[in-house]
């Protein structure tokens, strides 16, 4: 055994230059496949976090009839006396925080120009606000007593030239079907990361929201964060009631979910297809060897080795050039995984309803796929080498024997 | 003790229409200790013969022995099995592994044999001395000259202490002193372990050191007598005629 590796190293040093360009075609092959690997998981990742983190919180409790997408103010759809509902959720283990909040649509008119908003109410004090209290860019956050101000995202504020102090116009609808006008001053602006979601949201104290929209002493949700993402079922279980249905963060952000099944599938295809392209290379390689050796095969033979041992021959030397390879691939996979992990791509602004991204991508390698990866490649490699070692177990030793003379 | 023995044996190659008949029904028996030369003219089915008793290729008819075994029916593993155990070669090109030493093409059938890493130092040096090449024992192929090489291979093909050693033309891409060396290397290591030695040859040279000739014409056995070297008695079995 330790002969056959030491033969198989020699005959790999025989062709140096070709044999660094097979290894460094799997090495290559490697480090996308790694840094592609890392770069949807880190997206993924950051993109629920952030979506978790500002639109849906890990459960939300609201009425049975409510629809998210309608914004509906209607009375029956909402959730009475939410302040005693989220205090009895926050008293919960699991629970970080728990908060009414208003739903509302509007639009926000300044000079001749417009830009339509989702209005959300908010109890300033809450805990669950401190992606956006941490996220102001400019000016101060709400109080809870403030009924002229409200605060927008800086990429609407961009838009719309808009500062804090500035005035504006907006207009709600209302639970009653109108659509009321007030006045508002922009108190500060606020960043969170996803200029989409900074652009469409415009934040106001909940009583204010509800006094403008008529749903005083109702709320469209109770949000509620918790400590760790796996408590969702048990918390969600502990708070089914009749009244209210509970929706988790999962069934909220069921596009992002369905994109991250798709990309596992997606993945395996660019697996494929990177490793079938780095396997061509290994394949033609070793039958390069093969031919070449030809009359060394035909010396083997004769001296009575068996088919298999020959075929063990040239795994072997397909196991070194993998395992070369892959230490290749580890390096510049490596390297161009923390750079991606650590500094990121700038992608800007991206996000769409439903998955919002941030404005820089940050890779990020789990375990499970660098060691799939590794597998992977290593079987791949074996694999290439199985043609070429058939073809040198099944030669003639007479007809190897001869050639080249 | 017959070492090899062959009956009646044909062997027809086929490439598309053509059909050349390199052996018509040659019978030939080697006994044990032999040092025979196998001559005749180019194409005449030397080597042939020599792939037939090695069980690298098997006859389209008739039979082949060795060691008393018939070897014409035998699939691939156990021809292999066949030559690890009792068979030596040594070709005309010097069919070395030029990835490894002296040293390390010599311990190549041991390892095959499984042989353990004692038992295979004490015969790789014994061997090493026996053909002269202590000196050379790490040395790759590239940097030993052709009759170093060939002292090699003749080293390789015996250290598994086989029944029979098969030499196509072994001194063919030897000058004369080399080829020369390289056949006192043989007669001693035969006089020294009593090996069984068939070579094929064109060269006179090397035919006065057989002690028994073989000759072969078109695929058949034209004569098989005492040799000429000198000072050596016969030993082969009663002289056969034309098949
Ligand atoms: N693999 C093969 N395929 C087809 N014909 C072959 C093959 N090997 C040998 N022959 C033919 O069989 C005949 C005998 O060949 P062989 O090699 O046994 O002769 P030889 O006596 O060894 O000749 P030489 O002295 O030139 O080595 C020749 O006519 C040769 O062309
Ligand atoms: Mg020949």
């Amino acid at each position: 055994m330790i002969q056959l590796i030491k033969m198989a190293f020699r005959d790999l040093g025989r062709n140096r230059r070709r044999t660094f360009f097979s290894a460094l075609a799997l090495g290559l092959g490697l480090a996308l496949l790694l840094l592609i690997a890392a770069v949807i998981q880190g997206e993924l990742r950051t993109s629920m976090d952030l979506t978790i983190k500002l639109q849906t919180g890990h459960l939300q409790v609201r009425a049975k009839t409510y629809e998210a997408d309608k914004s509906s103010l209607a009375w029956e759809d909402l959730v009475a006396e939410p302040e005693a509902a989220a205090a009895q959720i926050a008293a919960l283990a699991p629970v970080k925080a728990a908060t009414p909040r208003l739903f509302a649509s509007g639009i926000v008119a300044v000079g001749d120009e417009t830009a339509g908003v989702s209005i959300i109410g908010i109890d300033p004090a809450s805990e669950a606000n401190a992606p956006y209290r941490d996220g102001m860019v400019s000016g101060e956050f709400l109080a809870a007593d403030d009924r002229q101000g409200v605060l927008i995202g800086r990429s609407l504020a961009e838009l719309l030239n808009l500062k804090a102090g500035d005035q504006i116009v907006l207009l709600v609808n209302t639970a009653n079907g109108d659509v009321d006008e007030q006045p508002f001053t922009i108190r500060g602006t606020f960043a969170t990361g996803s200029p989409f979601y900074d652009q469409t949201t415009l934040f106001m104290p909940l009583t204010k929201a509800q006094t403008i929209t008529r749903t005083e002493g109702y709320a469209s949700t109770i949000f509620v964060l918790l400590n760790d993402r796996d408590q969702t079922e048990a918390v969600t279980s502990a708070l089914k009631s009749s009244q209210y249905e509970v929706v988790t963060w999962q069934e909220m952000n069921q596009l992002l979910t369905q994109i991250n099944q798709m990309s596992s599938g997606f993945m395996v295809v660019i697996y494929l297809i990177v490793l079938g392209i780095t396997a061509t290379v290994i394949v033609n390689t070793l039958v390069m060897a093969v031919f070449e050796r030809t009359r060394e095969i035909g010396i083997l033979s004769a001296m009575g080795m068996r088919g298999n041992r020959i075929m063990a021959m040239f795994f072997t030397e397909s196991t070194l050039l993998a395992v070369g390879g892959i230490l290749i691939g580890l390096v510049l996979g490596g390297i161009m995984v923390a750079y991606a992990t650590y500094v990121g791509f700038y992608v800007g602004n991206f996000g769409i309803e439903g998955m919002l991204i941030g404005e820089r991508i940050y890779a990020y390698l789990t375990l499970t796929d660098a060691v799939t990866l590794i597998i992977t490649a290593f079987i791949v490699s074996l694999l290439a080498a199985l043609y070429p070692a058939l073809l040198a177990a099944r030669m003639e030793p007479v007809a190897a024997l001869h050639s080249g003379d | 003790m017959e070492v090899a023995k062959i009956e009646n044996v044909s062997r027809t190659y086929k490439i598309g229409q053509l059909e050349t008949r390199a052996l018509r029904g040659v019978d030939l028996t080697i006994q044990s200790g032999e040092f025979t030369a196998l001559v005749g003219p180019s194409g005449s089915g030397k080597t042939t013969l020599l792939q037939l008793i090695g069980c690298l290729d098997q006859p389209t008819s008739g039979k082949v022995f060795v060691n008393g075994k018939d070897v014409s029916t035998l699939n691939r593993n156990q021809r292999a099995d066949m030559r690890r155990g009792t068979i030596g070669f040594i070709f005309q090109f010097f069919a070395l592994i030029p990835t490894l030493t002296a040293y390390e093409n010599i311990e190549m059938p041991l390892l095959l044999n499984g042989k353990t890493p004692a038992e295979r130092r004490q015969r790789v040096n014994q061997m090493l001395e026996a053909v002269d090449l202590v000196d050379h024992s790490h040395h790759r192929p590239d940097q030993l000259s052709g009759g170093q090489q060939q002292r090699v291979a003749i080293a390789r093909a015996l250290v598994t202490q086989p029944a029979l050693i098969l030499a196509d033309e072994p001194t063919a891409n030897l000058d004369t002193p080399n080829g020369k060396l390289v056949m006192e290397t043989m007669v001693r290591l035969n006089q020294d372990t009593g090996v069984t030695f068939v070579f094929a040859t064109h060269d006179p040279r090397v035919i006065q050191y057989a002690r028994r000739v073989v000759t072969l014409r078109d695929g058949v056995i034209v004569s098989d007598g005492a040799g000429e070297a000198p000072g050596m008695e016969l030993m082969a079995a009663e002289p056969k005629g034309v098949a």
